[in-house]
């Protein structure tokens, strides 16, 4: 029989050098189980005279405590490797990119029609909305635009047959929200218009929003307060200069043009406003006592005002894109930069 | 409108740098597009007199000139234009001289025979595009005169858009109108005394349509000379305003229309047969026009004519065979009014837009027909000599148009304006516009001048008012909101939604034409007819899309050509669908993926997107308003899709929601798209038309599931399954998942595995196991009757 002591020694030796979890219970087993050889020790105290069993005894208790207490050290020691390892071997390279749906987003002329509704809504203008392919009347006779009017040329239609054709302008909404509301009215309509032109900068279909605003008392300056407050909201420019023009459209009177000081170069002139310093951006006008007359409002008793934008130009403006054909392209490399 | 600054100032001394005076313009109404020299720099360029020409020794096309540039000694220049000759007055670059372009002139020898400056054409002083030799100088000018000086061309034109109610600004005489009254500077009126009759001669007139021609001025002219110069200065005025010279007879008559706005036209007397003869045209007479065009006219034309033939469309074009020529000696002049109503559209109908019917269309001053006459009788015998007869003016005065006097009330003017204007000053700029103003206090009557045939009602002279005033000068301000609240439609998903939705499922938005390629659109809807433009711009862009499909399929295929490999693209608009003879104008959102379902990553394969995908994105459209569940998916056949991957969406069984699928092999071939291609297309309105949330009883008690694994044809849709165990009646069903589809290997042939999940519950009590037994015992002897299902072992 081995002594006490080299059964220690062994046992710590063999502890130390245990590499895994499943081997280190084997030495536990080995040497502290019911039949280990540590506590086998202990049956052979009996054959000790009974002066030296106690001292034996403890000394036996002693080893194997000194055994189970190197076990439990050595488990933890190994536990923390292994979590270590695990955690080490789970460690990601947390730069690689994620995996994911690439982002979606609106057309620009979308984005733009949307930022116009969400101010001018603000105002209390509800949208509305009519049909894209128009009936002469809608489109031209109740906006004062006569068969043989000369502003006719300016529209430049695409018709189906005489009577029907592709609005021109989203003025025709005017008209027939005047046909089923009664004022106060308060109304944009953003739409498709269509004119038979296409070059560098016509598109034969593009965008308008049309506003109107019909109510007692309504007065020039209130369009002119409108349209001043709504462009420098939308270009986010509290100083923005606006001016506004004397024009002529069959179905406002007085009417006008509005200029925006150029975006681009704060109006010093340069090739975005052709060295002017201003861009054209909408017309307008007080909606003409014809216009209200086709639709049996009480032009004495109500005024009101309407007026026009090219949402594409606005875009443009916006956003710095500087070929309105982009827009109807549909690359998805021009789209994507709106996302 | 273009506008020579140095003929302005003889009418009106403005006062105003060119530029200010163009500002000053454009924020009157009359946009200033432009302000161009009318000739680029040059120095040391004067009037050379040609005294001799002698052929060159060694060069065939050049000749050996000696001219009198005005310095006392014969200049010796040699020339290679084929019109120099001797006596001949021409531009000529002194030696030391700088033409457009930097040019320097210096001594040169021009095959050895030495050459001091160079004789000039009209092109290379910038003046023309034309290249007819030399510019010949008429009129005699002084050897030596500058040129710059004797042509005034230290001038700019302002070349301003008119909108089309400003037709009185289409004249010199106008313009400078209104330039006196927006600087309050005099105008200096033109004299335009009566030329006397030097003969006795006059050519009758007879109006037979006085309503659309009521005033008719004319005169004869004996022996004039077509081949007489016009006058330099008149060339220039008439090329500064864009109007090219054409000889003395008709440089006339443009140039009067252009001082004074009234269009003119001379006849050849010797073709006039009888008398003059303004009537409507019947149907079918011809007439060749001036630019050799021949017209069929109809009962809505109106003519000039004689006794025998057609001579000109009334205040449009004249007739080839009446016009003056090369060899006319007598003429007779036209200066008549035709009211807009009588041109307005006739000019289009034709596809004719002259300077005559621009001007008429948009009216010109009824009062001016014999001034005007005179003008031009008073040139024409200045420069192409010629024997005026007495001028004569056939009339019916009581069809001549006259504006009705307006009632202007001050105080309207301030309330539509938002401006309180003291009535003198509105009354000051009437009158300066023009206008007589009588009555005084709360209303006014305003007659307006004869040239103004935009002023009609009350609300012009608010709009003349407030532009001379300056609308920089009117008041902004915001107007009160008037309260209230817009009723929200709770059931109804706002479409935003829906749009915003497929961004966030990686859809990029697309905005395609509404009008396809006739061909194209067939493909997609060869059972419809298309709405088809009459006036397309191209094949390309001639019918009315019935779909958005071939708009998105192609816009599919321009980024498929661009290197790109996944597109997934929406778009909502109007598709355009006739009806018998209606026309059904329907919003709808449609859209298209195809290439890999998810961008290259590097910890997942790369898979192209199928069916199901697509599929998956509609019901998550769908669910934004809660029709995910009543959809109704059922596989159909469409012209441009699948066969075996189209699907009819209706919803509860009968309305059509629209069509999802793969787009047909064929057409995918034809279309060179070279990889599968998934569309949807649903009506907006119909997918944003959801329900009010409906609070239902929540159960206590515990839910139950139960899986069933069942064994159906192969070809059995699995809706067809689902329906069967939810339309068993069982209250505690609360539903039904189909987790599992499995063919091959333990499935026999032609037969198809479904794993269905169910879960029960009872909202009063948990549900026992002898419950749910007699429950799925039901349930799957249903599936078996309806369907052929069989538990799978």
């Amino acid at each position: 029989m081995e002594s006490l002591s080299n059964l220690t020694d062994a046992a710590l030796t063999a502890i130390r050098a245990s590499a895994d979890l499943r081997h280190l219970d084997e030495l536990r087993v080995h040497y502290l189980g019911k039949k280990g050889v540590i506590t086998e020790q202990l049956k052979s105290l009996g054959a000790l005279p009974p002066e030296q069993r106690r001292e034996a005894g403890q000394a036996i208790n002693q080893a194997k405590q000194v055994v189970a207490e190197a076990l439990e050290a050595r488990r933890e020691a190994l536990e923390l490797a292994a979590r270590e390892a695990r955690l080490a071997a789970e460690t990601l390279d947390v730069t690689l990119p994620g995996r994911r749906q690439e982002p979606g987003g609106l057309h620009p002329v979308t984005l733009t029609i949307e930022r116009i509704q969400a101010l001018l809504e603000q105002l209390g203008f509800a949208v509305a909305e009519g049909p894209e392919v128009e009936d002469d009347y809608h489109n031209f006779e109740a906006l004062n635009i006569p068969s043989h009017h000369p502003a006719r040329a300016m529209h430049d239609t695409f018709y189906f047959d005489a009577t029907t054709l592709l609005r021109t302008h989203t003025s025709p909404v005017q008209v027939r929200v005047m046909e089923n509301q009664a004022p106060p009215l308060r109304i944009i309509a953003p739409g498709r218009v269509y004119r038979c032109d296409s070059d560098l900068t016509h598109s034969p279909m593009f965008h308008q929003v049309e506003g109107l605003v019909v109510d007692e008392q309504v007065t020039f300056a209130h369009l002119r307060g409108v349209l001043d407050a709504f462009l420098r909201a939308f270009f986010e420019q509290n100083d923005l200069k606006t001016r506004f023009r004397p024009s002529y459209f069959p179905f406002t009177e007085p009417s006008a043009e509005v200029d925006i000081q150029c975006v681009q170069c704060g109006g010093h002139g340069c090739r975005v406003c052709k060295q002017t310093g201003w861009l054209e951006v909408m017309g307008c006008g007080m909606v003409h006592p014809n216009v209200l007359g086709h639709v049996g409002i009480d032009s004495e008793r109500y005024s009101g005002f309407a007026f026009g934008l090219g949402v594409e130009r606005m875009a443009m403006l916006r956003y710095g894109v500087n070929d309105l054909r982009l827009f109807f392209d549909n690359d998805i490399r021009f789209l994507r930069q709106f996302v | 409108m273009k506008i020579s600054n140095q003929w302005l100032g003889q009418w009106v001394d403005h006062g105003l740098a060119v530029d200010a005076l163009g500002h000053r313009l454009t924020m009157a109404g009359l946009e200033l597009d432009a302000i161009t020299a009318v000739a680029p720099d040059f120095t040391g360029v004067v009037v050379a007199h040609v005294i001799a020409v002698e052929p060159h020794p060694d060069a065939d096309k050049l000749r050996v000139c000696q001219v009198d540039d005005g310095s006392g000694e014969p200049v010796q220049v040699v020339c290679g234009a084929p019109n120099v000759h001797v006596g001949m007055r021409a531009p000529f670059a002194r030696v030391g001289a700088v033409l457009p372009g930097d040019f320097k002139i210096k001594k040169a020898k021009l095959r050895g025979v030495p050459s001091f400056g160079m004789l000039c054409s009209a092109r290379e002083l910038g003046l023309s595009e034309a290249h007819e030799g030399l510019m010949s100088l008429p009129d005699a000018p002084a050897a030596g005169t500058d040129i710059r000086v004797l042509l005034g061309l230290d001038d700019q034109v302002l070349e301003v858009d008119l909108t089309p109610n400003r037709a009185d600004c289409l004249s010199m005489a106008g313009v400078a109108r209104e330039v006196a009254t927006l600087t309050g500077r005099p105008l200096k009126v033109l004299e335009v005394p009566a030329v006397p009759a030097a003969c006795e001669d006059m050519f009758p007139v007879r109006l037979e349509a006085a309503a659309d021609c009521p005033r008719y001025a004319g005169r004869v002219i004996r022996g004039v000379n077509p081949a007489a110069p016009t006058p330099l200065w008149m060339q220039e005025r008439l090329r500064r305003a864009g109007v090219r010279s054409l000889g003395p007879l008709v440089d006339v008559t443009n140039y009067v229309m252009l001082e004074l706005g009234q269009p003119m036209h001379a006849f050849d007397l010797a073709v006039l047969d009888g008398a003059i003869v303004v009537r409507r045209a019947r149907a079918g007479e011809t007439l060749t026009l001036l630019d050799g065009q021949p017209l069929t006219l109809s009962g809505d034309d109106l003519v000039i004519a004689d006794e025998g033939k057609l001579l000109a469309l009334a205040g449009i074009m004249g007739g080839e065979a009446s016009g003056v020529t090369d060899d006319t000696q007598d003429i007779f002049l036209e200066s008549a009014h035709f009211v807009p109503m009588a041109v307005a559209g006739r000019a289009r109908h034709h596809g004719l837009h002259t300077e005559s019917s621009h001007r008429f269309e948009r009216g010109v001053d009824p009062a001016l027909p014999l001034r005007a006459l005179e003008r031009a009788t008073q040139l024409l015998c200045q420069i192409a000599g010629g024997t005026p007869g007495p001028a004569t003016v056939a009339e019916e005065t009581s069809r001549v148009p006259v504006q009705a006097p307006i009632t202007l009330r001050p105080a309207r003017v301030s309330r539509l304006l938002g401006l309180t204007l003291p009535p003198e000053r509105m009354g000051e700029i009437l009158l300066a516009l023009g206008c007589q103003v009588s009555g005084a206090g709360e209303t006014w009557q305003v007659t307006v001048p004869s040239f103004r045939f935009d002023l009609a009602i009350e609300e012009d002279l608010v709009e003349e008012i407030a532009r001379v005033h300056g609308y920089d000068n009117l008041p902004s301000q915001l107007p009160l909101v008037r309260p209230d609240i817009t009723w929200l439609d709770e059931a109804r998903v706002d479409p935003r939604r829906l749009r915003s939705r497929l961004c966030d499922l990686g859809y990029l938005e697309a905005i395609t034409f509404s009008f396809v390629d006739e061909a194209l659109e067939a493909r997609f809807s060869p059972d419809t007819r298309p709405l088809k433009l009459a006036n397309p711009l191209s094949s390309e862009l001639a019918v009315m899309r019935t779909t958005l499909w071939p708009g998105l399929v192609k816009a599919a295929r321009h980024n498929l050509n661009r290197q790109q490999t996944r597109v997934r693209l929406f778009e909502t608009g109007l598709r355009f669908v006739p009806e018998g003879d209606a026309l059904k104008q329907e919003k709808v959102i449609s859209g298209l993926i195809c290439g890999a379902l998810l961008p290259a990553q590097w910890g997942q394969a790369e898979r192209p997107v199928d069916f199901f995908d697509l599929k998956g994105d509609v019901e998550s459209l769908l669910a934004l308003a809660g029709l995910d569940r009543q959809v109704n998916w059922r596989a159909a056949r469409h012209p441009a899709l699948h066969p075996g991957q189209s699907a009819e969406l209706t919803l509860n069984g009968e309305s059509l929601l629209g069509w999802v699928g793969a787009l047909n092999p064929a057409l995918e071939a034809e279309l060179d798209l070279e990889m599968p291609v998934f569309l949807f297309e649903l009506s907006l309105d119909k997918v944003c038309q959801g329900h009010l949330p409906r609070f239902q009883e929540q159960s206590r008690f515990p839910a139950i599931r139960r899986d069933l694994a069942l064994l159906v044809d192969a070809a059995l849709p699995a809706a067809q399954v689902v329906a069967v165990i939810e339309n068993a009646g069982h209250q505690t069903l609360k539903g039904v998942n189909l987790f599992d589809v499995y063919t091959g290997q333990g499935v026999p042939e032609g037969r198809k595995s479904l794993a269905l999940g169910l879960i029960l519950q009872d909202l009063s009590s948990t549900l026992t196991d002898e419950e749910v037994d007699t429950i799925i015992h039901d349930i799957v002897t249903g599936l078996q009757e309806e369907v052929g299902a069989t538990l799978r072992a």
